[in-house]
């Protein structure tokens, strides 16, 4: 790990420092560090409980941390509000998917853009200019994310009638939709068949390759972590236990000891 | 060619649906010229539940927030009216912009500490917020409220001059244009950002705020925005009946809103129309069994809840609705 490593030559997206956050007695995450560089994938992984999740909670405003810094493109959003943190570019999807169900797919894309609308509610009474170019916009955008997952000729059909798979893909295409530089993926390809997740993968290393985006993700499958991250941390128990590329975690004795157990316990 | 069925389809429907609104239009305007002055009074009370449902729908139907003390907003607009008209003398109409903004305020500064809550913790606190509201009335604070007996001799509805409305026809044509212009209003907010930001914070608080909806902006937005609709309401009450007492407010009040909203269709605008005729005809209808009233309307609600559990009319999504008589085609289907 510490031989010369090209990831530094890009600059930090997304900082740690010493993150904790407690609930009750359990201290789901203990003083993480973490950086993550532009134009990577970064992998999260880490038995059950390990605190992945809590620590992208704590990223994307939805817990207060304990303690520690989040910095976010030289900021300090640490304790900012989720639509606040949203708007400076970072998106996210959720665990278990958490779309608007009664809502058309197309609705629940444009909510993605509705933090770049500055008209107010006397705007959207007299539909003023700017309100209509706004909302031009927002389809416009919408419209081409529902392209880009392939499913424009679902745009109008709700979103709890929608496959697993393309529920997965409409709440990535809703982060997307918000234009970030951080993409924040809990589990993308947990529930989805084989096929899907080759396509996710596909589809995420397309996005790198063509868009100015950063991609941390929480993931179990070891396949899709090792065939797309470009580095790895590893945590437990609230910790890091250990980072690096994904060939160098895949031999580490203390990730294999955490998610296997050791003799002599 | 399916392509080309398929939109001739489209325009008919919508043609229909558009004549449909005019003749219920014409038929608005003709009703109160031939009917006797109790049935345009039955319309007008239909009128004023349709804008305090309206004016519910908003938090209820649009955000889905549980708010069973309405009444309490309700009741600050017409007390407002009614104070500042017996006391100072100003007219009606210039006060019903000032009820509606005395209700909003009272909103704005009630919800801000308690619009966290979710689910049924907000629900309880709203309740005893419009019971706090009524009693405070009864107990006549600053001597303003006139106690359980409330403030007598409201005017007419003028704004000073020599127009005056003093008549059940023109009271149900004042009703009338204010729910045409709230339902106006309300459809371009539906259509709009605000609308999908409301929606979407129904629909799931937390991805709503994880998407980059400011949750409670738009939560007390709802709130101030139904409770100034509730204002203007009462405003028009009080006037009609010329005085206000506490008992016009009270819990059962708000339960009538709720059940205005739930039975036409949380957040669909037709719904909400239906479900205020509901209430305010069906007692009507069903005057010679009074005494059964309660237990004919306890059936229908629980025969809804099994059968049609989305309200009479629910909002159609991406489809046809009332809403679609003023939108462009173009932004239903392309």
């Amino acid at each position: 790990m510490t031989d010369f490593n090209p990831r530094n030559a890009q600059p930090v997206v997304l900082e740690t420092r010493n993150l904790s956050k407690v609930f009750g007695g359990l201290t789901a995450v203990n003083a993480f560090d973490a950086q993550v560089h532009k134009g990577e994938i970064c992998s999260l992984i880490g038995p059950n409980g390990a605190g992945k999740t809590t620590v992208f909670n704590t990223v994307t405003g939805i817990y207060n941390p304990e303690k520690g810094h989040v910095i976010f493109n030289g900021n300090d959003i640490t304790g900012h509000k989720p639509h606040h943190i949203v708007s400076t570019g970072i998106a996210r999807t959720f665990q278990n998917i958490r779309l608007f169900p009664t809502m058309t797919c197309l609705e629940n894309i444009m909510a993605g853009q509705h933090c770049r609308i500055s008209s107010g509610l006397w705007s959207a009474l007299f539909k003023s200019a700017r309100q209509k170019h706004e909302e031009r916009e927002t389809r416009a955008v919408a419209e081409s994310r529902i392209k880009q997952i392939r499913l424009w000729d679902y745009r109008h059909e709700l979103a709890k009638n929608m496959a697993y798979g393309s529920q997965r893909m409409l709440e990535i295409a809703r982060a997307l939709a918000t234009n970030p530089s951080l993409l924040v993926l809990d589990e993308p390809s947990s529930g989805l068949n084989p096929k899907e997740t080759e396509d996710l993968m596909e589809f995420l290393t397309g996005l790198i390759r063509k868009e100015d985006i950063t991609i941390l993700l929480i993931e179990h499958d070891m396949n899709v972590v090792m065939g797309i991250s470009d580095w790895v941390i590893v945590m437990d128990e609230g910790k890091k236990i250990a980072e690096g590329h994904p060939e160098q975690i895949y031999h580490n004795p203390r990730v294999i000891e955490a998610y296997l157990g050791s003799n002599d316990r | 060619m399916i392509e080309e069925t398929k939109r001739i389809g489209m325009e008919r429907f919508f043609g229909s649906y558009q004549s449909m609104f005019f003749i219920t239009l014409t038929m608005f305007i003709i009703y109160p010229f031939v009917v006797s002055d109790y049935y345009i009074d039955v319309a007008f009370f239909f009128g004023i539940y349709a804008l305090l449902g309206l004016s519910l729908n908003i938090v209820l139907g649009e955000v889905g927030l549980f708010d069973l003390g309405h009444a309490g907003f309700y009741a600050i607009g017409a007390y407002t009216t009614a104070i500042l008209n017996t006391k100072f003398g100003v007219p009606i109409l210039i006060l019903l912009p000032l009820s509606a903004a005395a209700a909003a305020l009272f909103a704005y500064l009630v919800c801000s500490p308690i619009i966290h809550l979710r689910g049924d913790y907000l629900c309880i606190v709203t309740i005893g917020m419009g019971e706090i509201v009524r009693i405070a009335l009864i107990n006549n604070p600053f001597n303003l409220t006139g106690g359980p007996n409330g403030v007598y001799g409201i005017d007419f509805p003028s704004f000073g001059g020599p127009f005056v409305i003093d008549s059940s026809i023109e009271y149900y044509f004042l009703i009338w244009i204010v729910v045409a212009l709230s339902i106006y209003g309300l459809i371009r907010l539906q259509n709009s950002h605000i609308g999908r930001a409301w929606n979407y914070i129904r629909e799931d608080e937390v991805a709503a705020g994880a998407s980059g909806i400011d949750v409670r902006h738009y939560k007390l937005l709802a709130f101030v925005l139904g409770a100034a609709l509730a204002g203007v309401a009462g405003n028009i009450y009080a006037s009609k009946l010329m005085c206000v007492s506490p008992e016009s407010f009270t819990f059962w009040e708000s339960c009538l809103m709720f059940c205005i909203v739930l039975i036409g269709g949380m957040g669909s605008i037709p719904g909400v129309l239906i479900g205020a005729a509901f209430i305010s005809l069906f007692p009507e209808i069903f005057r010679p069994f009074a005494m059964y009233r309660m237990l004919i309307f306890g059936t229908v609600m629980i025969l809804m809840m099994m059968f049609r559990p989305g309200g009479a009319w629910p909002r159609k999504r991406g489809g046809i609705g009332f809403a679609s008589i003023f939108a462009k085609k173009d932004v239903t289907d392309d």
